[in-house]
């Protein structure tokens, strides 16, 4: 991204080169601290691939691999024996599977946004991070799209989602939301993975130069697809960057306007409302900043060459992203309860009552008690900055996330229009151990993305550093170095 | 350590791509013609225990469906004639008494077992089909049975895949005709235009209104 990262304009670094005015009270933070260069970056990035796999990561892949494979061997009994073997029933035809899948593909949007947007809008702060974003939007998708296909429950019918000419003479309805589901989950998946995949390939490279094994340099020369780093490539390859970068833009807020569109479409009320789009897209990012906040806070711990190419600043910015999100977030929750009010329709006042003081109060109670407080801490500097502090709200954000989904998805079909049709949800244990599943993909995939990918962007990092760019400063902290 | 990859690796990936179309290409549209009823199920044609000759008794002879299709008007089920039918005309002293091949109709007629015709026109169990329904409202036998006017042995004329069926419940007008031609195997529309004319007329008289949801036919 060398080309693409000079944003200076020329008025700044005249002054600055005619040594007038201090420009130290408005300096930007560094993003990377101690003065490393170039050199430094590489060694310490590819020394997480290149080193000795350490005992901690056998362990935590034995664990994760573990639950992932019990999640596994649910879907294949689920498969066999049938939907039945869930606590999904009537009137509650959506339940942990569709909670669990809306609370996925929330989570990968943060992923995009800072990759993508924060790209499009050359905020450099989010280069160091991004690649694990990146790949956490990835592996989050994948566990998202785990459920839409069993939810169905007859699995080798899932061909029926999409448009294949058959001699049914069968065509998905194309004016419901559902199906919008299917080419929006499918399209950012691909293309977020492409983006990932893409923006990786000038790093395997690097890895392949340094491979000091046969294996290492097959592997990697494979997937670094022959890149040589020559300006003709780069010249491609930033503009094929930024045009992934808009695309995965854009599919950020359509997948989750989408989503919402799914409850939102429909006459049940608590899901008949036009803020959801809104609704989905800010919770989507306040869960996913978190889970961002929740994986890199313990890779700093574990790696601490990180330290400096992760900064904490990094981290605040990304708390404050949190913060804003979640003020999002407790605006529609109140707002929601005033339109349940104001719109005076007994049925959307009943939806919300019954949530307030219903069975299942216990897990909206949890949601807003978490989401209207977590967030709001992100406003002092001495606990947005308090890395420990930082990791346990951002769990916690998260939990509050998921019982977020779980009363939109699942309460809200417990009641009814007709007394007569209403009914309960209660999880059973293949329920349970699909969703813990579901986790142990997510790690397992994490894993083998630290220990396999360079998990910092380290060509576009090293374009960001001081003195890097060939016409002049790249911001002010360039000045300084000199 | 150096590369060790060769110039042509270059050209696997495409190599690699044109390989997998030219096997992938063949195999889809091999399933997508053999593997479908239109292939499968279009021009089974089983020998009958009789050599009833359709082409014989409607055209030559002119008898009409009705005559041993009996219930197809006011039954869902369109029966087999009862070997009583073929007795009607084949009995004792009336056409062709002794003729060797009508010896299992005279076996069936002395021991009251029915002819074991075989089956060729079977939907699904989980399809639910009416023939009363259809041919009261402008559907003729032609439609589904082809022409078996002239057949001398029965054979499947259509595939009666589900999209078969769909195509007329989702354009009727393409093939509904006047009440008195729906028994006429020989009736065709002067032209597509006119049949459509025509169509658009009887499905607005007739409020036809076929179901395109699953319950339609899958009750």
């Amino acid at each position: 991204m060398s080309a693409l990262s000079n944003t200076t304009t020329p008025g700044v670094a005249a002054a600055a080169e005619a040594g007038a005015p201090d420009l130290s009270a408005i300096a930007r933070p560094p993003q990377v601290l101690n003065n490393r260069g170039p050199l430094w970056v590489t060694d310490a990035v590819c020394s997480i691939v290149e080193g000795k796999t350490p005992l901690w990561w056998y362990a935590a892949i034995s664990v994760s691999g573990a639950f992932a494979a019990m999640g596994g061997a649910c879907i294949l009994y689920m498969i066999a024996t049938g939907v039945g073997v869930w606590g999904s029933n009537s009137p509650v035809f959506w339940a942990w599977d569709i909670t669990n899948f809306i609370f996925w593909v929330s989570m990968a949007h943060a992923g995009s946004l800072i990759s993508a947007l924060l790209f499009l809008t050359r905020q450099k702060w989010s280069i160091s991070i991004s690649r694990s974003a990146e790949a956490m939007t990835v592996f989050a998708i994948i566990c998202a799209g785990v459920y839409p296909a069993i939810h169905i429950g007859r699995v080798w019918f899932v061909w029926f989602l999409f448009p294949v000419p058959n001699s049914y003479g069968m065509w998905p309805n194309f004016s419901s939301p559902l199906l919008w589901d299917v080419f929006a989950v499918t399209s950012y998946l691909t293309v977020s993975s492409l983006f990932w995949f893409a923006g990786m390939i000038p790093d395997l490279a690097v890895l392949r130069d340094r491979a000091t094994t046969k294996i290492r340099k097959f592997a990697y020369g494979i997937v670094s697809l022959g890149w040589l780093g020559t300006a003709r490539q780069w010249r491609h390859f930033e503009m094929m960057y930024v045009l992934l970068a808009g695309l995965t833009s854009v599919l950020v807020v359509t997948v989750t306007t989408i989503v919402a569109s799914d409850c939102a479409t429909s006459v049940v009320p608590g899901w008949h409302a036009t803020i959801f789009p809104f609704y989905f897209m800010v919770g989507a990012v306040y869960s996913g900043s978190a889970a961002v906040l929740t994986l890199l806070i313990p890779l700093r711990l574990i790696y601490p060459q990180l330290k400096d190419l992760i900064t904490p600043s990094h981290l605040e910015k990304v708390g404050k992203l949190l913060l804003m999100m979640g003020s999002c977030v407790a605006y529609v929750y109140v707002f929601e309860l005033f339109t349940a009010w104001y719109s005076a329709n007994p049925f959307e006042r009943g939806a919300f009552l019954e949530r307030l003081t219903g069975g299942y109060s216990w897990a909206y109670w949890t949601c807003i008690s978490i989401n209207l407080t977590v967030p709001q801490l992100f406003w002092f500097k001495g606990i947005r900055t308090c890395l420990p502090i930082v990791f346990v709200l951002a769990i916690l954000a998260n939990v509050g996330m998921w019982f977020e989904r779980f009363v939109i998805v699942t309460t809200t079909l417990t009641r009814d229009f007709l007394p007569s049709s209403w009914g309960e949800f209660h999880p059973t244990i293949v329920d349970i151990l699909t969703a813990t599943g579901t986790l142990g993909i997510f790690f397992t995939l994490f894993l083998l993305f630290i220990r396999f990918v360079p998990i910092v962007n380290m060509s576009e990092l090293k374009a960001a550093l001081p003195g890097t760019q060939p016409h002049g400063a790249s911001d002010h902290s360039t000045q300084e170095a000199r | 350590m150096s590369n060790f990859f060769p110039r042509w690796a270059n050209w696997l990936p495409l190599q690699l791509l044109v390989c997998g179309l030219i096997v992938g290409a063949p195999i889809t549209l091999g399933i997508w013609y053999y593997f479908t009823p239109k292939y499968t199920r279009v021009g089974y044609q089983p020998d009958q225990p009789v050599p009833f000759s359709h082409a014989l008794h409607v055209k030559q002879l002119g008898m009409d469906c009705r005559y041993c299709h009996s219930f197809v008007e006011v039954a869902g089920h369109s029966n087999l004639p009862t070997t009583q039918t073929c007795i009607n005309c084949h009995g004792e002293g009336k056409i062709l008494p002794n003729s060797p091949r009508l010896a299992p109709v005279r076996e069936s007629w002395k021991t009251g077992q029915p002819i074991p015709w075989v089956q060729i026109h079977r939907l699904p169990d989980y399809a639910h089909f009416n023939h009363a329904v259809h041919v009261n409202r402008g559907v003729s036998c032609y439609s589904c049975h082809g022409a078996v006017n002239e057949m001398s042995v029965v054979y499947e004329a259509e595939s009666l895949s589900m999209k078969w069926c769909l195509d007329c419940h989702r354009a009727p007008e393409n093939f509904l005709r006047p009440p008195s031609e729906i028994y006429n195997m020989s009736w065709h529309p002067d032209s597509a235009a006119q049949q459509r004319e025509m169509g658009m007329k009887f499905k607005e008289e007739w409020k036809v209104n076929p179901p395109v949801s699953c319950g339609g036919c899958h009750h």
